[in-house]
């Protein structure tokens, strides 16, 4: 058995708690102190595409403008990657339930929305949501950016599902034994013991997921939300000046990259420091 | 069924017991008779079906035909309840098991607490007290993973332990442990053994099984070919298989 919890660990693991705080949160400090680099890096690209200090105030100028959209990125990640994720987690115990009944189903699901273009699924929400919503007399409107975040929701849920279950079945099997032989039923061995055992496990590919959900919401520019994207090409138009573009949409890279890179090194640290437990 | 459970002294009965896995029979009509107290070792070749006829008393396995009793609690109905079982039969394994995001002291607490529904500070203190009785209570807030082999091993005997289980189940315990923790698992077991358990071991530890054993049962290509007292059966074994196995292992 060559797991990672095999027979062989006899060794006594130097505990975390003994590093000074310093060599503890080295990595994170490190996330921001790459930020200016980065950030003077990329207005410097900025400057040479344009080589033009007028441009400057152009995109001084439009920031909130493309901040405010920005925000609409963020909001639809955030609503797709919360539901998504407690979808993911009910489809993907689905896919590794006892019964076949439920099993057959979440695995038809999973593939299915994991295996569509997320663009398409964007499309298919946008015009399958209702554009209104009457609840108990008072209708209310469901703006654009929330049906755009229903369709970044599936695909979220069908590829964290598959996390969930890459999980669950790393776990060896000796653990249901186990639980089973304790009187554990189904259920319970997978939120006591079974679960626990797989957050750790999870976490890396889920930020993952977040990033590359982040990066796919432009996408929702085609259906007409507000978003970054949208904002920035009506800036370029209002400003109806070519030697802008290259500048404008590498401050809108950068936006994004500022965002999603603490991201990444996030899930790196997280990673490292759960490979030592 | 009522007339083939003749003995009434039996605790655990295993009645003419088949299991196949896919085309390869395991078991292939295997009975045995254990009374309470009674410390029992099968022994045999490997493939022979030990840990399967284990893995049925504890209903980890199904089997395809015959039945298993264990202190009047029948293994193989439809309808057994897994935690009415658990009060009577517990089972060591030969990975130990352990929950690794559990310590020591959660790992023998947790099953009485969350599954038993038993008072959580009388099972700490229980489990506080068989963790010193296996010689780990200076270990209760380690991890398994920063416990040696033979550890991990103790402290799973002492989960099972926890259960108050009147018949613990041994698969193979030490086959696992590098040779020097092989001593300090055994000793525990012939411990508990002494204080009139009823165990059920699966072992290739000879010298181990002929000195706790009051009975030994040697299996070959999934029948029970003879069981005997571990003096008779080391002395004089009947069969030319058993015979045949122990001039290869003694």
């Amino acid at each position: 058995m060559t797991g990672k919890y095999g027979p062989h660990v006899g060794i006594d693991i130097a505990h975390p708690a003994e590093q000074s705080v310093w060599a503890q949160y080295r990595g994170l400090l490190a996330i921001f102190a790459i930020f200016p680099a980065v950030l003077g890096f990329v207005l410097v690209l900025a400057v040479l595409a344009g080589a033009d200090f007028g441009l400057m105030n152009a995109l001084w100028k439009w920031t909130p403008f493309i901040f405010n959209g920005f925000l609409y990125n963020v909001a639809m990640s955030l609503f797709a990657i919360g539901f998504g994720t407690i979808g993911g987690i009910f489809l993907g115990m689905g896919q590794v339930a006892p019964s076949r009944l439920v099993t057959i189903p979440s695995r038809v699901a999973t593939q299915i929305f994991r295996n569509a273009p997320w663009l398409v699924l964007l499309f298919y929400c946008i015009f399958l949501v209702p554009y209104q919503v009457t609840i108990g007399g008072t209708t209310y409107q469901v703006p654009n950016w929330l049906r755009a975040s229903i369709g970044f929701t599936i695909p979220v849920m069908a590829n964290f599902s598959e996390i969930v279950r890459g999980a669950v079945q790393s776990i060896p099997t000796g653990q249901w034994e186990a639980a089973r032989s304790l009187g554990y039923k189904w259920s319970r061995t997978m939120l006591s013991i079974i679960l626990p055992q797989c957050i750790k496990r999870m976490i890396p590919p889920w930020m993952n997921l977040y990033a590359i959900l982040l990066m796919a919401t432009p996408l929702a520019s085609i259906v007409g939300v507000e978003e970054a994207m949208t904002n920035t090409r009506t800036a370029l138009q209002a400003e109806a000046n070519s030697r802008l573009l290259l500048p404008m949409y590498a401050y809108l890279l950068a936006w994004f990259f500022f965002y999603c890179y603490p991201i990444a090194r996030l899930s790196m640290y997280l990673e490292s420091r759960f490979e030592t437990r | 069924m009522s007339s083939v459970a003749s003995n009434p002294q039996a605790f655990v009965t295993v009645h003419d017991v088949y299991k196949s896995f896919g085309a390869a029979p395991v078991l292939q009509g295997v009975s045995l008779e254990i009374g309470r107290g009674e410390v029992v070792c099968i022994i045999g070749p490997s493939g022979s079906g030990k840990s399967t006829i284990l893995r049925c008393i504890n209903a980890l396995t199904s089997v395809d035909a015959g039945f298993i009793q264990v202190g009047g609690i029948q293994v193989t109905s439809k309808k057994l309840d897994m935690v009415a079982l658990c009060h009577k039969v517990s089972m060591v394994f030969q990975q130990y098991n352990l929950f690794p995001h559990k310590t020591a002291l959660q790992n023998v607490s947790m099953a009485p607490i969350q599954v038993l529904r038993q008072n959580r500070r009388q099972v700490e203190e229980r489990a506080r007290a068989l963790l010193k009785k296996v010689q780990l209570e200076h270990k209760a807030d380690a991890y398994p993973g920063e416990l040696s082999g033979g550890q991990q091993q103790r402290v799973a005997i002492a989960r099972t332990l926890c259960m108050q289980p009147e018949v613990i189940l041994f698969d193979e315990v030490t086959a696992a442990l590098d040779p020097e923790m092989v001593g300090e698992v055994l000793s525990v077991i012939k411990d508990i053994a002494a204080e009139g358990m009823t165990c059920i071991l699966v072992t290739h530890e000879m010298g181990f099984a002929r000195e706790v054993a009051d009975r030994i049962y040697f299996t070959d290509r999934g029948v029970i070919v003879e069981s005997a007292p571990p003096r008779e059966f080391f002395a004089n074994p009947q069969d030319e298989r058993t015979r045949s196995f122990l001039s290869k292992v003694l």
